[in-house]
């Protein structure tokens, strides 16, 4: 029998440069650049697979092009990663992303904190221990990364995917209408780049 | 930086979106610290601070804050109709979410009666007497079989020079039915059409018999958590494309060279450049005493008042409805314009639980305009809380050609958005010197 494939949307959430756009990239192309200006990809898709008998597709909303972020953007979010970067004072802001998602997610949304360039130990800032007791505290999954050399970055997705809650529908209304122009079945396969 | 916005209403998000995946640099600004801007959602307490500046009451019990996206405006979507095209064509429809409304009624000899989505309610319908009925049917039908390039489904009838009061009598419409299919079929406010060719008037009832069709009940679909995630979305569709978006940022003034075209915007001490500028008239002066030798960009063409209303019930008469559109039409109740009534509910994600949104509006005629909105009022049964609101509604004075200053006109009082992409397409083509061209593209819809 072929894998089911459910669709979850997953927000990233940090302050400018910590390399939000990056890990994705990382994650979805495997590629990275040091000298990327900004983001070209503000809507990504990336499939993995959970077990024999699901796949996990993630639909990633970068904050591109936001100085603002709309209410939308948190609208049914089933998970959100918030990065940092270990050598920037970069923490704080992650901290208020925490705050901001308890105060406009849903209650069950999977948060992932991401301590990105864990490959520039030597110039560490936030300390490990620090991010990792602050995650304790608010429930929150950890981990340190690096999108440029790739470690810690599949593993991060993939544990957000464990903790997904499968049998969750994406949006709520059971009696709602679909105003759309490609079949769902079409849907999975096309990966959207735009 | 290519054009730069003011006011993130649902026109000009529209509008961003479309030239962001035409390739250009937009700047969106929004005064507010919401997205939206008159076409905006609001929970409870950014409702009463509007309108109270009270926080929400206790003892109304209207439950959590956060349940609650009131619209500010009362549209709602037509099935089939220009803003469905832009919301496939630019696949925005995959940040939302659309649920049907669940009737369309209509006000006539005093009591509100649906607009029967299908041949039996019609059948049923007390609308009408046997014999009219009979007689509408034919008219159904002879709108159904027309089509303008085949004169043999004409029956002798011009469209484009006979007017739509011709065309009633050849069907020997009662005026009550003509009350009904003018004004909450062919959805016009007020009674002009009907000395004017009958073609357009014929278009509408084809287009609302079109998107009655299509998912049944009534013609109209809505957003999940209310009109203010569709500006939203089309920002979202010119962020993807490169777009940024700033709220909060008080726009100071707006630049002109000696020649008096735009050369940019200033805002918070900081001055953008920019070869256009869109935006909706509050941005240009509306409301406000022209300057000394300034430019008058906007008029004020006429006064809509408008009462949203929070019920613990459904609207009596419709059958406990979630949701619906009432029309009372002009002379149902002795007016030039109609009344609109549109409710919405928890169904759609927009209120508390048990909880009613009814928004009331009218053109004003009078110089006591909540009056006016009385036949409405008395229709809903108990009101747990009433916001009353009389906007003035803008027109540029422009087509900002010249200027390169290019305004859109404020949310009419009509019913649903085909107004406002006619705005769209009109903003589209003065800007881009190019008509907007949606690609035709297989809609799709499922019922789940």
């Amino acid at each position: 029998m072929a894998p089911r494939t459910a669709s979850f949307k997953l927000v990233l959430l940090g302050e400018s440069a910590v390399g939000k756009s990056s890990l994705v990239l990382r994650f979805v192309r495997d590629e990275f650049s040091d000298f990327r200006e900004s983001t070209i990809a503000a809507f990504l898709t990336q499939t993995v697979p959970l077990d024999d008998s699901t796949n996990i597709k993630f639909e990633i909303w970068d904050t591109v092009g936001y100085k603002s972020l709309a209410p939308i953007y948190f609208r049914n979010a089933n998970a959100a990663v918030i990065v940092y970067d270990i050598t920037q004072a970069s923490f704080d802001k992650a901290k208020s992303w925490v705050r901001e998602l308890q105060r406009q997610a849903d209650p069950n949304i999977v948060i992932m904190l991401v301590g990105n360039k864990s490959d520039l130990k030597a110039s560490r800032k936030v300390p490990r221990e620090l991010a990792e007791q602050f995650a304790k505290d608010e429930e929150l999954l950890f981990t340190e990364a690096s999108a440029k050399t790739g470690d810690g970055v599949d593993g991060l997705f993939m544990s957000i995917a464990k903790k997904l809650p499968l049998a969750a529908p994406k949006t709520p209304g059971s009696s709602g209408v679909k105003v759309a122009n490609t079949p769902k079945s079409e849907e999975s396969q096309r990966a959207c780049t735009c | 930086m290519d054009e730069e916005y003011d006011g993130t209403g649902l026109t000009e998000c529209i509008l961003s979106g479309l030239l962001s995946v035409d390739g250009k640099k937009v700047l969106h600004m929004d005064r507010n610290d919401y997205y939206g801007g008159e076409s905006a959602s609001l929970n409870l307490t950014q409702l009463y601070q509007k309108f109270r500046n009270t926080p929400p009451p206790e003892e109304l019990q209207l439950g959590r804050d956060r349940d609650y996206a009131v619209d500010l405006i009362p549209k709602f979507i037509l099935a089939s109709g220009e803003l469905t095209k832009i919301l496939v064509h630019t696949e925005v429809t995959r940040y939302l979410d659309f649920k049907q409304i669940a009737g369309s009624y209509v006000y006539r000899d005093g009591k509100i009666s649906k607009v029967p989505s299908n041949e039996s309610e019609a059948i049923r319908s007390p609308l009408m007497g046997l014999f009219e009925k009979n007689r509408a049917r034919k008219f159904f039908l002879y709108l159904q079989q027309w089509k303008e390039d085949d004169p043999a489904t004409h029956q002798g009838f011009d469209a484009n020079t006979q007017t739509m009061k011709e065309l009633y009598t050849k069907f020997g419409l009662e005026p009550g039915t003509q009350d009904f299919i003018g004004h909450a079929m062919a959805l016009w406010f007020d009674d002009d059409y009907i000395e004017r060719p009958a073609k357009e008037t014929m278009e509408r009832i084809i287009l609302y018999t079109q998107s009655m069709a299509r998912y049944g009940k009534s013609p109209y679909i809505y957003p999940l958590y209310g009109l203010g995630e569709l500006p939203q979305a089309f920002a979202r569709l010119s962020a993807i494309y490169g777009g940024t978006y700033m709220l909060d940022k008080k726009i100071e003034s707006i630049n002109v060279d000696e020649s008096g075209k735009f050369t940019g915007v200033t805002s918070d001490g900081e001055t953008v450049k920019a070869k256009k500028v869109i935006g909706d008239p509050s941005y240009f002066g509306a409301g406000q005493d022209p300057v000394e030798g300034g430019k008058v960009r906007v008029l004020e063409t006429r006064k809509v008042v408008r009462a949203i209303c929070i019920l613990k019930h459904p609207i009596p008469g419709t059958d406990n409805a979630d949701s619906a559109q009432i029309i009372i039409p002009q002379n149902q109740v002795g007016r030039k314009n109609d009344i609109y009534i549109a409710s919405v509910s928890a169904a759609h994600s927009v209120a508390g639980k048990d909880v009613w949104l009814a928004i009331v509006s009218t053109i004003v005629e009078t110089s006591v305009p909540e009056r006016e909105l009385l036949p409405g009022l008395q229709l809903l049964g108990t009101i747990v809380d009433k916001f009353v609101s009389i906007t003035p509604l803008y027109e540029p004075t422009s087509d900002g050609s010249a200027d390169n200053i290019f305004i859109s006109k404020s949310f009419d009082p009509t019913s649903h958005f085909d107004s406002v992409v006619t705005d769209v397409n009109d903003l589209y083509q003065r800007v881009t010197g190019g008509p907007l061209e949606l690609k035709k593209r297989d809609t799709e819809l499922e019922s789940s």
